[in-house]
């Protein structure tokens, strides 16, 4: 029994940690929301430098061969400073890739970032519903996946439809995902600049997150020999990311909280003090911690248990999900009307919380999976 | 990062399986087909079993060899435990006295105390209880009103009323926390004395609880004599060496709630079972948001006892899990009696008592209020409320009390 954080990876969140403080995200996120786009830092090469693109690419074609959870970490200190950092797309694409033989060429230049891949997020099916879907671009029901089609060359298959807001499309080389081939899930690597791919960026409320729809018209797709399997895991790492990255902003908006509630005096004494204020910033911390937990559960079961990973990364999801909506209100609430203006942070936070709760898939699909794999377990055994 | 144990747990592990390889057909059998059914011969047999777990060394297994423990660690207490599950026998009868009441006896007592009531504690041979809570005294248990004043030959009389008291029915020994001096501040008046539960002036009432059973019960002291080596840990020492229980109590109860039965696989078990529940969006919701913290509690577990093996001592950041188990456990029993209709009400369901048995627990081990108190000023560093009864005389505080009612 060990889940202490080993040296590497104590330096790994440490380096992430002063390697990003040297940027002002905040400040940049505030001027991005006034219009001021271009305000937004550019930390890929901070992500480069770090290496963190090649974080889960094996060593061989370059990477530094890590786990889930290592990547969880650099997640969660992008998180702490609403970093805008292509991770989250970037890293389940390079997961897939590097379960497919076939695609080893392009591990290289994405392992060192010298090329970004984005992730094109398929829902793996469940126990009430056989198909793989996409987030649909508007509405409460499950988009359908991209079909592709055999043409005349041999590993390579032309795909048709599309995805919506997917974090991190827009600036990247390759998109890498699941389409349907011949109703079965198949992994496929499309250049950006293909025939047939039409990128949108979308901006929506946070301006630290960049999100695109992508259209695809017979655009011309590598087959990747990736298992069904890798391309399920795909969606947990990510569902385990975001999770990681929410966890982290829920650490800062409970520092923040905190450190107000000692300083700001009403009737003679601390708001710290009152018990309201008290348990709510306890409960902040009480789902902050559970997060935590489950970050291991998932980044343990990832490797050590692949069974057990949808459940655990469907569960840190939820749980991550639900503690950044909390953290981000508690904030607002513990700083009184200040919380709600344009002068705070707080709101960068808020925004946050309600963007993230709504992509790849959105908390409550993550919630009614931890149910579903729980139920199927119970009628199996 | 592994949830495998290391070598030398591995060995230790596989030696308490083969004891229990070994003996568990001695083992009584509690449930089921052929259970021991009178109330009594339960106590008996599990009593008998103790004594054998304790001979195997599968009980005291944190405390020191010299008073008959295995001088292990916390972890090897956690191996141990599971392999008891595992082994489907039950464990230790005296949780409480093992796992709280003893180490606070080895930590304040005095050398003829342990030597006299240690062995027999560990053995089963004599069952104790905790006597702390009292009707007006719980979460500010500094509060305690049962009076013990000294006789001229030195020995104690004790007045008053304890409640909430797990086994003293058949227990032979209690340890009480009691006042000595009511004109100091209240935590400085404080003084520990072992109780003979069969003492005169001693009366035990079963407490019955939601579900009709008696669980817990109130104990009265009239005039109860004990002698002035009865005193654990010197006269006005007793918050201290009640400290020293109620910090054996939160390791006991963190190393133990995975064993509570509040859990994901339990509760999905039941929902799945309803073919209509199975599939409702708003149950299938409810269910992943508890079931996601319970899973969540399992994994904190693991994180503690990876902080044990390091030596560290869990905080008080542990008492988050018991609210969180608590907490899921009552929204689980309100679903499933949902689903499931008037019949998870009938008395013979195990979903009647445990929604009668939840909201009780809420508060046991400290309210769901003072655990927030605490976490929130031991670890988020929050000022604590304004006190009113910082060093004033507890006899004055009571006065103060009494007139602003």
């Amino acid at each position: 029994m060990n889940l202490a954080l080993s040296d590497e990876q104590v330096f790994l969140r440490e380096a992430a940690r002063g390697a990003l403080s040297r940027f002002k995200t905040l400040e940049a996120a505030r001027e991005a929301l006034d219009g001021n786009a271009s305000a937004m830092p550019d930390l890929w090469p901070t992500a480069k430098e770090a290496g963190w693109p090649g974080l889960l690419i094996g060593e061989a074609h370059g990477g530094a061969g890590l786990d889930a959870f290592d990547a969880m970490l650099v997640l969660g200190e992008c998180g702490r400073v609403l970093a805008g950092i292509a991770l989250l797309g970037h890293l389940p694409a390079t997961a897939i890739l590097s379960d497919a033989p076939n695609a080893s060429e392009l591990l290289e230049a994405l392992a060192t970032g010298e090329r970004r891949a984005a992730y094109l997020p398929a829902q793996p099916p469940s126990e009430l519903d056989e198909r793989w879907s996409a987030d649909p671009a508007s509405g409460l029901g499950r988009a359908a996946l991209p079909t592709a089609s055999s043409g005349g060359e041999s590993g390579r298959v032309s795909v048709t439809g599309s995805f919506a807001f997917v974090p991190d499309v827009p600036g990247a080389d390759v998109l890498v995902g699941a389409a349907l081939l011949d109703g079965k899930p198949v992994g496929v690597a499309i250049e950006a600049d293909a025939a047939g791919v039409s990128i949108e960026a979308v901006s929506r409320y946070d301006s630290t997150r960049s999100l695109g729809h992508i259209s695809l018209e017979g655009a011309s797709a590598m087959l990747l020999d990736a298992p069904e399997e890798s391309l399920a895991a795909a969606w947990y790492l990510a569902q385990a990311l975001i999770a990681a990255e929410s966890l982290g902003s829920v650490e800062t908006a409970l520092d923040m909280s905190v450190a107000y509630a000692k300083e700001r005096f009403t009737f003679g004494r601390a708001i710290g003090s009152y018990q309201a204020v008290k348990h709510s910033l306890t409960e902040v911390l009480r789902q902050l911690e559970n997060g935590r937990s489950l970050l291991y559960y998932a980044g343990w079961a990832r490797n050590g248990s692949p069974g057990e990973f949808p459940l655990a990364a469907s569960a840190a999801r939820s749980v991550g999900g639900r503690a950044l909506d909390t953290a981000a209100r508690t904030m607002i609430s513990v700083h009184g009307g200040i919380g709600a203006t344009w002068e705070h942070d707080a709101p960068l936070y808020f925004r946050r919380a309600q963007l993230s709760r709504r992509l790849i898939g959105g908390t409550a699909q993550a919630t009614d999976r931890v149910a579903g794999e729980l139920i199927s377990q119970a009628s199996a055994s | 990062m592994d949830l495998d144990d290391t070598p030398e747990q591995a060995a230790y592990r596989a030696q308490v399986r083969s004891w229990l390889d070994e003996h568990k057909a001695e083992a009584p059998i509690l449930t089921g087909p052929g259970a021991v059914e009178d109330e009594d011969e339960i106590i008996a047999v599990r009593r008998a079993w103790q004594g054998k777990l304790a001979e195997g060394g599968l009980a005291g297994v944190t405390w020191p060899k010299e008073y008959g423990g295995q001088g292990l660690g916390p972890i090897e207490q956690v191996l141990c435990n599971q392999e008891i599950s595992r082994a489907k026998v039950p464990g230790i009868l005296d949780a409480i006295g093992i796992g709280m009441l003893g180490p606070t006896i080895i930590a304040h007592g005095a050398d003829e105390q342990k030597s006299r009531y240690l062995g027999s504690m560990l053995h089963g041979d004599e069952v104790w209880c905790q006597l702390f809570s009292e009707p007006a005294a719980g979460s500010d248990l500094a509060a305690v009103q049962t009076r013990a004043r000294q006789q001229d030959d030195g020995s104690w009389r004790l007045s008053g009323q304890k409640v909430w008291t797990t086994n003293a029915q058949f227990a032979s020994y209690g340890l009480l926390l009691a006042r000595t001096d009511a004109d100091v501040p209240k935590h400085k008046g404080l003084t520990m004395f072992i109780v003979p539960m069969d003492a005169e002036g001693v009366t035990i009432r079963g407490l019955r609880q939601i579900s009709g059973e008696a669980e817990f019960n109130e104990v009265f002291f009239d005039d109860v004599s004990v002698g002035a080596d009865a005193v654990v840990g010197g006269v006005g020492n007793g918050w201290g060496t009640a400290l020293t229980t109620l910090m054996f109590e939160r390791v006991t109860i963190g190393l133990g709630s995975e064993g509570m039965g509040y859990n994901s696989t339990r509760f999905a078990g039941a929902i799945a079972a309803d073919e209509h529940a199975r599939r409702d969006p708003e149950v299938r919701h409810q269910l992943g948001e508890i079931a996601s913290e319970l899973l969540a509690v399992r994994f904190t577990g693991y994180r503690t006892l990876t902080a044990l093996q390091k030596g560290q001592i869990p905080g008080p950041e542990a008492g988050l899990a018991k609210v969180t188990i608590v907490a899921g456990a009552i929204k689980a029993g309100d679903l499933i009696t949902d689903v499931v209709g008037p019949d998870a009400l009938d008395e013979n369901s195990e979903w009647a008592y445990m929604i009668s048995f939840l909201p009780g627990l809420k508060s046991a081990g400290g309210t769901e209020e003072i655990l927030r108190n605490t976490i929130g000023e031991r670890v988020l560093g929050l000022p604590p409320e304004p006190r009113l009864d910082k060093g004033i005389p507890f006899s004055e505080l009571r006065s103060k009390e009494g007139a602003a009612v």
